[in-house]
């Protein structure tokens, strides 16, 4: 469940600068540039092209890296990060269209001292083998708890249904979901 | 784990496994790595049981050369097995000296003592503890015994994962995620097709872009090393188009790979002769059986970071063997193996040799093209699934001779496959896939010998009561596309082929599938799983709808491993859908009831996705299938409930999990498709197109 945001499309017709059109033989050519970005309720500035892929600026520009390379072609979710609340594929975002947009990792929803219910439930539910995948699950699915009080079998299936696993540990990823909708404690707000 | 561990004979000191800490926690050491199985956790609640020390002080160290117990390969379903027996013979050791330390001191008889985690304590409340005598007892006590199973705490229990926590924290511990001061990022470009050879490379351009510290380039070898990793895609990409390359045909008819494997050149291996029958007047039943090549397809591309200093290169890799690949990485790079330090760190999700090791080389030959600097390579998506070594395509004939009241006199399996391992020091040492690029010549895969299991043989051999059986494995010399170890080799399609031909005959024989199989099995903990599955799934030979079939799968993994026996529901119509899988799993004794069902589970769906959807595409000259789009795997949609039976066995050795419900899950698959449609289908996958030409 991966959508591509009214504001995202937006951004998309906004940014048809023409700093963007590079000549053919300049389409390889880093050209950096200050870029703005809001990361887990943090600001940012970061050098670099804004044509670079922001699962990229996660890893190496802001040290978070959570959100994985797997495919480079948004067809595996690994690098899913919430745009706005929604899950996006970070590998195929240029930065710069998502500079004016809030941006939230697996890092940003919790950790060990402050974990957030997905955490917590995968942990209880054992829910993953090699675990790669992982950060891209917890997001997709706390992209749907943010929209959808409690959750069955076939909606979370179907929210994590463009997300990949190969080590075979989906039906403990769907029951932990499942567990952490219908937790008492779980906050309507990621932060 | 009644068995000496071969782990242990070659590494014989206790020093080598185990080091109680004066801080208070237990270092471990061990030569297996952590594949996302859950194995680290399980070596730990061995360790922390033997000891008497609560699990929280247990430290397992990644398996790094020069530092761990060579245990070879991780592989096999063998690390608790080989790695936890070695580990508790070591902490029964180690903690009888310990005793006999603390008994000197306190005055007292070293049975008189007691101890709690890792407090000991004599009957006049004089105390002292394993970390004030840490120093004191490192040679142990050589004959000391393990603890009998009744004596367990912690084996036997569903320890959390010690990784677990952390890998949903998205706390840094991937090979991907490590950054080191001053790292360079290196990409590598593969030939555009797998006879490709470069003919120009035009790369004064790449060379000249901000940010491109190097173009690495030795014969078909060509890279870049860039400062940053958005830098590096970039430029792989201009020198791509700065390469001409001369290609030509090399890849078989994928459309018939059957017949390529029975045609290319190969050696004959007779793995079993049994008792020749007489034929006359016997009635045979016959039948083919093949699958594609199949890919790993982990979720991370393989990835390894290098550096080449002083003299010396260390690499940090997902190998599933770091002293196999120092091994290999010494001898092709004329490096003296003390000068290569190979530690393990944790990649996506390991099913066998993938591209680790080749790209652990990849970046060895940065590195040392750009000394003093860590590199590290990610391979794309389109090289993971187009160049990581293939899970070998494979066909399989059976022969079965009935006689005239239809019991079976001989079983005849045939086999033909390229060989399941082309590991770093595989027989003939194949090359890393960087020094094929260099234009070294490829060696064709090898089975591993009958003893550890075989390869494209694995499970050949029916585990039934048969008067006469013989298999024949018929192994490529010729290697088109590399292959090597996929998990459970070749049981994956010999168990499918077996129970299918089963079912037929079970179906000759009016019986019912089950009980047919029951007929033919005398071990009890074989009957037990079938009986069990039965039971749990609620067995019947009644289908409940059109198109709606069920059927059985069963066997010992390896003929010496664990037990498996599975019943599949499906749905088939335009596809198949499997709606139910129910296991009944006999691995022995259980460390880890909830990490077995993990691995039993995740075996069973990796192999329906290899059942039902997976084929290496490729045409003449290239592999196609290189995105998730072209290589399907299965989805969230596609995973049907899994209802698990473990049998309690604590009193028996521990026999392995990982790869048992392979073979068993393909053939109940295959088997419920049978009772749905009314014919079995043979060539794998189960796509619309597979069982319409069967129909």
């Amino acid at each position: 469940m991966v959508d591509i945001t009214l504001g995202r499309l937006l951004a998309f017709c906004k940014n048809d600068c023409s700093h963007r059109r590079k000549n053919a033989g300049e389409a390889e050519v880093w050209m950096p540039e200050t870029v703005r970005l809001t990361v887990n309720g943090v600001q940012h500035q970061v050098a670099c092209d804004p044509d670079t892929p922001l699962l990229y600026v996660l890893r190496n520009d802001l040290g978070l890296t959570a959100a994985k390379f797997g495919c480079g072609l948004g067809l595996c979710g690994a690098c899913n990060v919430l745009v706005d609340g929604r899950p996006v594929h970070s590998c195929d975002t240029p930065v710069w269209s998502v500079v004016d947009n809030d941006i939230r990792t697996l890092e940003g929803l919790g950790d060990s001292d402050n974990p957030h219910p997905l955490q917590r439930s995968f942990i209880r539910e054992q829910a993953l083998q090699c675990g790669y995948c992982i950060p891209g699950m917890i997001v997709t699915a706390a992209a749907l708890l943010e929209t959808t009080r409690v959750v069955d079998d076939a909606a979370v299936r179907k929210a994590l249904n463009g997300n990949l696993c190969r080590c075979g540990a989906h039906n403990r990823i769907v029951r932990a979901v499942v567990a952490a909708s219908s937790e008492p404690t779980r906050t309507t707000s990621s932060s | 784990m009644t068995h000496p561990s071969p782990s242990l004979a070659a590494n014989p000191d206790n020093s080598q496994w185990l080091e109680l800490c004066a801080d208070g926690t237990v270092l471990v050491r061990t030569g297996k790595a952590e594949l996302g199985q859950g194995v680290l956790t399980a070596l730990a609640q061995i360790v922390a049981d033997e000891l008497d020390v609560d699990l929280h002080r247990i430290t397992v160290q990644p398996v790094r050369t020069g530092v761990s117990p060579d245990e070879g390969f991780t592989a096999g379903s063998l690390s608790v097995q080989h790695s936890g027996s070695a580990l508790r013979e070591v902490s029964a050791r180690v903690r009888a000296g310990i005793l006999a330390a603390a008994a000197a001191e306190l005055g007292c008889a070293s049975e008189e003592l007691a101890v709690d985690d890792g407090s000991i304590r004599a009957p006049d409340g004089a105390c002292t503890s394993y970390w004030a005598l840490a120093g004191s007892a490192v040679g142990g006590v050589p004959e000391a015994a393990p603890k009998p199973p009744k004596e367990y705490r912690l084996v036997g229990r569903s320890a959390p994962r010690l990784d677990i926590a952390g890998k949903v924290m998205g706390t840094r511990r991937y090979v991907h995620d490590l950054r080191f001061p001053g790292q360079l990022f290196g990409r590598v470009l593969r030939p555009p097709s797998r006879g490709a050879h470069l003919v120009e490379m035009a790369d004064e351009q790449v060379r000249g872009l901000p940010g491109v510290v190097a173009v690495v380039h030795d014969g078909d070898f060509a890279a870049v090393v860039a400062e940053r990793e958005d830098i590096a895609v970039r430029a792989l990409r201009a020198l791509e188009a700065a390469c001409r390359w001369e290609e030509q045909d090399t890849l078989p008819d994928e459309h018939a790979v059957t017949d390529f494997l029975r045609e290319a050149p190969s050696r004959v291996v007779t793995l079993y002769d049994g008792a020749s029958t007489p034929r006359e007047g016997a009635t045979r039943i016959s039948a083919q059986f093949s699958r594609p090549f199949l890919a790993h397809a982990s979720i991370a591309p393989s990835c390894a970071v290098a550096v080449w200093e002083d003299g010396r290169l260390r690499v940090w890799s997902h190998t599933q063997g770091v002293y196999n690949l120092r091994a290999e990485l010494a001898r092709w790079l004329a490096l003296d193996p003390d000068n290569v330090e190979v530690e393990h760190v944790e990649g996506a999700g390991c099913y066998g040799h993938n591209g680790a090791d080749d790209v652990a080389g990849d970046a060895a030959l940065l590195a040392m093209a750009v000394p003093g600097r860590h590199i590290q390579v990610v391979w794309s998506r389109q090289d993971e699934l187009g160049w990581s070594p293939f899970g070998p395509a494979m066909a399989v004939q059976v022969d079965v001779d009935l006689d005239a009241a239809g019991a079976i006199r001989h079983w005849r399996q045939e086999v033909w496959s390229n060989g399941h391992s082309s590991r770093p020091s595989s027989p003939g040492h194949p090359p890393l896939l960087g020094g094929l690029a260099q234009g070294l010549a490829p060696v064709a895969s090898s089975d591993p010998p009958p003893e550890s299991g075989a390869g494209a043989g694995r499970n050949g051999l029916p585990g039934y009561d048969l008067p006469g059986v013989t298999v024949v494995v018929n192994q490529l010399t010729h290697m088109p596309l590399r292959t090597s170890a996929l998990r459970a080799l070749g049981a994956h399609l010999n168990v499918y082929a077996i129970e299918s031909v089963m079912d037929e005959l079970a179906l000759l024989a009016g019986s019912d599938p089950i009980e047919f199989r029951l007929s033919l099995l005398g071990d009890p903990r074989a009957r037990a799983v079938l009986e069990r599955v039965a039971e749990a799934s609620d067995w019947t030979r009644e289908t409940h709808g059109p198109d709606i079939g069920r059927g059985v799968g069963y066997a010992r993994y390896k003929n010496v491993g664990g037990y498996c026996a599975v019943v599949a529901e499906v749905e088939a119509t335009t596809s198949v859908q499997v709606t139910r899988l129910t296991i009944a799993a006999d691995v022995g004794l259980v460390i880890n009831p909830d990490g077995v069902r993990n691995q039993i589970e995740g075996g069973a769906l990796q192999s329906l996705s290899w059942t039902t959807k997976e084929r290496v595409r490729f045409d003449s000259r290239s592999v196609t299938s290189t995105t998730w789009e072209t290589y399907p795997i299965v989805t969230f949609a596609d995973v049907p409930p899994v209802h698990m039976e473990l049998m309690h066995r604590p009193d028996l050795p521990a026999l392995g999990a990982g790869e048992a419900s392979i073979g068993p899950t393909a053939a109940a698959i295959g088997n419920a498709v049978r009772a749905a449609i009314g014919i079995g289908v043979r060539t794998l996958p189960l796509s619309a197109e597979n069982v319409i030409a069967a129909l």
